[in-house]
């Protein structure tokens, strides 16, 4: 291939993609919706799984523990709950403690749960995390059968359909993304289509003439990763402007925790840049029909 | 030797039986009229040359290699020996005269300094010199013809074939497109060229193969009276 050959090929793909502008930029314009939607998908996808295993981590037992225990069998229950598997930290929280928590979680500092509610109710407690949160129906079971515990509590339902949302945020985000990817591919194979057909004249001769098939084929490869790149470039651009606006506004406003890593960003972009050039090569792949086989 | 027929057969798929178990040998540096009704066969035959259509039966050999078994890699070497001129011309019409000549040889990649030299050459041998920038739309169907011609020999093929060349054009204008024709068989290129038109035929006292309804009836020098061409 010589210098002269890539000038040929980039320019008969501009010439193409000139003479068939106006379904080249409504191609383009799908496409970047197209990949907008995709990204925006992923950019979901990522937050749900973050939120989620954000929450996920959140998950904790608490093991409310016998009135009576003395200082000395609380800790020896500790040091049993230690040791069951799966367990990561176990912390005490004494029932003085524990009305202090709740004091901060509803009262603020105006109003004196305390001294409303005459003796505290509560009881000491154990606040056990799990290594990985699927395991805490277990571990509950097994620091319930413990004695001197009196109630665990991990909020059962919770998790189970925490997990449920979770599988179904994965499932429905990567069905979206291979649907969309998918409507990509046909936009841009049809518009490869119609620029073969359009030059089938031009594309005929080559072939009688003696042209070597990727010679034939080169243009519209260019062609191809053209409208599905440009597309993309768009498609990024409005989604890091949208993204980062939306980023700083959540931030302040939900407390969720939003993905702001700017090199996994950046690997995300770069990812559906690729991602748009990858959807030119197949889609002209798929479109290098008839014309093309003389 | 440069083309053999054996035994060659072409039936499509919705059962036409266009060629019929014909065989021939075309020299090197022979006219050769291809002649028949149409539907006799003509336009399958000269598909089947450069290798558009492959055959149903028998064999076909260019300088001795088979182009039914070649592989597809290899096609577009060997096309690269055949100059294909068309009845409906097939100009590129948004390209000059020169830039469709300098077309043929672009998409075989050839050098540059290569083109330059040989596409104002054969312009001056079909006649077109000061047409070179002049888009096809502008041009007469002689001169566009010209046109085609010279794209097929840009690229100094072994063989012409020529499909019903004239057959858009009034006989004065015909007579001048055989002579060219002639013209560049004198000067060594095999021509094959299709048509029906008798007429051309007849004064030209040429090798003559006249198909019908797929089957070569006649192959010969056919003698009529002198004409003034």
């Amino acid at each position: 291939m010589n210098m002269r050959n890539i000038k040929y090929f980039f320019s008969e793909a501009y010439k193409s993609l000139y003479r068939n502008r106006v379904l080249s930029l409504a191609t383009i314009a799908n496409v970047a919706i197209c990949i907008l939607i995709l990204g925006a998908a992923v950019l979901l996808t990522v937050n749900a799984s973050s939120i989620i295993s954000n929450l996920e981590s959140d998950v904790e037992i608490v093991a409310f523990i016998d009135k009576e225990l003395s200082a000395k069998e609380t800790d020896l229950l500790q040091s049993k709950i230690e040791k069951i598997d799966g367990v990561k930290t176990i912390v005490f929280v004494s029932k003085e403690q524990g009305l202090k928590n709740l004091q901060e979680k509803f009262g603020g500092t105006e109003y004196d749960l305390g001294s409303t509610l005459g003796e505290n109710p509560l009881r000491d407690s154990f606040e056990i995390q799990a290594v990985d949160p699927h395991q805490v129906p277990d571990i509950a079971k097994n620091i319930e059968i413990l004695n001197g515990v009196y109630k665990v509590n991990y909020g059962k339902g919770v998790i189970d359909k925490l997990f449920q949302v979770t599988k179904w945020v994965r499932v429905v985000g990567v069905a979206m993304i291979f649907l969309l990817a998918f409507g990509a591919v046909f936009l841009i194979s049809t518009t490869i289509r119609l620029a073969i057909f359009s030059r089938r004249k031009e594309v005929y001769l080559m072939k009688l003439i003696g042209a070597s098939d990727w010679f034939v084929r080169m243009p519209f490869f260019l062609e191809g990763i053209f409208l599905g790149l440009t597309g993309a470039i768009i498609a990024v651009l409005l989604l890091a402007l949208g993204y980062s606006s939306l980023t700083g506004q959540a931030h302040t406003i939900l407390f969720l925790p939003i993905v702001t890593d700017v090199r996994f960003l950046l690997h995300i972009y770069a990812g559906l840049l690729a991602a748009g050039m990858l959807l030119g090569v197949i889609a002209t792949y798929f479109s290098l029909n008839k014309y093309l086989d003389v | 030797m440069l083309i053999q027929f054996y035994n060659v057969s072409k039936i499509y798929p919705n059962g036409v039986k266009a060629l019929d178990d014909i065989s021939l040998k075309i020299d090197r540096g022979e006219f050769i009229f291809l002649m028949g009704a149409s539907g006799a066969g003509k336009s399958s035959f000269v598909k089947l040359l450069f290798r558009e259509e492959l055959p149903s039966r028998g064999q076909i050999f260019m300088n001795s290699r088979s182009i039914v078994r070649m592989k597809r890699s290899e096609i577009p070497k060997m096309r690269r020996n055949i100059g294909v001129v068309f009845q409906d011309f097939k100009l590129l019409e948004n390209k000059t005269v020169a830039e469709n000549v300098a077309f043929a040889m672009e998409v075989v990649g050839a050098p540059l300094r290569s083109i330059q030299k040989r596409v104002p050459q054969v312009i001056k041998q079909v006649g077109l010199e000061g047409y070179e920038h002049t888009f096809p739309g502008q041009l007469s169907g002689g001169e566009q013809q010209r046109v085609g011609i010279a794209r097929a020999l840009a690229n100094e093929p072994l063989m012409l074939i020529a499909d019903e060349p004239t057959g858009n054009l009034d006989m004065d204008t015909s007579l001048e497109i055989m002579e060219l024709l002639y013209d560049i068989n004198r000067k060594g290129t095999t021509v094959i060229m299709a048509t029906h038109a008798q007429q051309l035929v007849k004064s030209a006292h040429k090798r003559v193969v006249m198909l019908e309804k797929g089957k070569i009836v006649s192959d010969s020098q056919v003698q009529f009276e002198e004409q003034q061409i």
